[in-house]
């Protein structure tokens, strides 16, 4: 299933609605990186909050999605990863370590809207 | 009717059970006529033994009647599910004044063994019988041994399971201090289920509470192991990944040199010194100021 990628303002907002495939994963990352050009976004929030499992592709895909939105001259914030999700991921090693993280998709738009704003930030 | 219950007679197994079933009655009805005898042999050999130390003499001979009389039902009766409730209500009774698991098997043990002696003493005549009627007796004694002190045991674990079930939730407060800031205060040694626990809390509160930055003092922390010291470590990545700050206070000098030692990757840990720096750190990260109020004119004179 294709997920949905909505603009909003300056940012574009992936909210994924279901399980994805690897497929789905690759097909996010290509989307994502061509909208942020297309809409001139200076943001990119990912929203995995129905995701109840992310396994080493999906981190990794994400990882690669933040570093090329970074080249594309946006930023990039991961939002809604569940506590169960972030127990097993952090069991496994997968850390997303340089990529931002938000509690939902509220937080993510503050801290983007923060990080605007050009002021101190809460990372 | 000895001949009919015989071990190596070809009988079928029919008219043996109605021979054990025969002798069965006969053992109660010689166990309710000498009640009063044996149950004071039974409750004189307990104090012997120095077993139920906890309870007066009065005590354990109350409870040994019940015992006996639970005893010679479940002889007449083959049904052991009254003894069950019994043993149950008596252990949550004597469990909390400090009864161990070998005094109670210890007494039930020994009323097998006052009962036995006595049909020793009363068949002693007859080998024959008093064969038969052991095999009779014994299987149904050890059977009533058995439930006693499995309904005992398994009391004792309830009681153990309900108490670390409580301390578990004493053990694993999160609070919040202020709008999106929690704490943890962590107290005591942290084993890898509790560390677990912990993060599994921490996570929750995070999410129930919208939190940005939590501090963990872990001032009440006696030692850490290389374990649990990675356990704080990937509580702190997960809760960055939950878009959560975590601030580490209270490190003791001692867990300080530990973690070094270990080598634990402590880039990742933000750490200060106590806990009202920890606090301090967080407003400043959250952008609170906290400033002393003018005094009013009114509290001046005062």
């Amino acid at each position: 299933m294709r997920v949905p990628i909505l603009k909003q303002s300056q940012y574009v907002i992936a909210s994924i609605q279901s399980a994805l495939s690897d497929e789905d994963l690759l097909q996010l990352r290509d989307d994502l990186v061509q909208n942020v050009g297309r809409y001139r976004s200076r943001g990119v929030i990912v929203d995995v909050t129905v995701l109840d499992v992310m396994d080493s592709f999906a981190v990794r895909t994400l990882r690669a999605i933040a570093h090329m939105i970074r080249l594309r001259g946006a930023e990039t914030v991961i939002v809604g990863i569940q506590p169960e999700v972030a127990f097993a991921m952090v069991q496994l090693g997968l850390t997303l370590e340089d990529v931002t993280t938000a509690l939902d998709l509220e937080e993510g738009l503050a801290y983007l809207n923060h990080q605007m704003a050009g002021a101190a930030h809460v990372k | 009717m000895t001949t009919a219950i015989r071990p190596h007679g070809n009988d079928s197994s029919r008219p043996r059970a109605d021979g054990t079933a025969a002798l069965l009655r006969e053992l109660v009805a010689h166990l309710r006529k000498n009640r009063t005898q044996l149950r004071e042999e039974w409750a004189r050999r307990i104090t012997e033994s120095k077993l139920l130390t906890a309870m007066t003499r009065e005590e354990i001979f109350a409870e040994a009647t019940s015992v006996y009389d639970n005893y010679v039902e479940v002889l007449e009766t083959g049904s052991v599910e009254a003894l069950q409730a019994y043993a149950r209500n008596l252990s949550e009774r004597i469990i909390p004044r400090g009864v161990e698991t070998h005094e109670v098997l210890g007494i039930v043990l020994l009323l097998r063994d006052v009962l036995a002696r006595s049909l020793f003493k009363k068949y002693q005549a007859d080998f024959a019988l008093l064969n038969a009627v052991l095999d009779a007796y014994e299987p149904a004694a050890n059977r009533i041994a058995n439930t006693v002190a499995v309904g005992f045991v398994q009391e004792r674990e309830r009681i153990i399971r309900q108490q670390q079930e409580a301390i578990r939730e004493l053990s694993t407060p999160v609070l919040q201090v202020r709008d999106r800031l929690l704490i943890l205060p962590i107290i005591g040694v942290i084993d890898p289920h509790r560390a677990r626990q912990l993060t599994e809390q921490l996570l929750r509160g995070i999410r129930a509470n919208r939190a940005k930055v939590v501090v963990v003092d872990i001032t009440g922390v006696p030692s850490v192991d290389a374990t649990v010291a990675n356990h704080l470590v990937q509580t702190v990545d997960a809760s960055r990944l939950m878009g959560a700050n975590v601030i580490v206070t209270g490190l003791s000098s001692e867990i300080a040199q530990t973690l070094v030692t270990i080598g634990v990757d402590l880039s990742k840990i933000n750490a200060v010194g106590d806990l009202q720096g920890g606090i301090e750190e967080a407003e400043r990260l959250l952008g609170y100021t906290v400033t002393t109020p003018e005094p009013k004119p009114s509290e001046v004179k005062a």
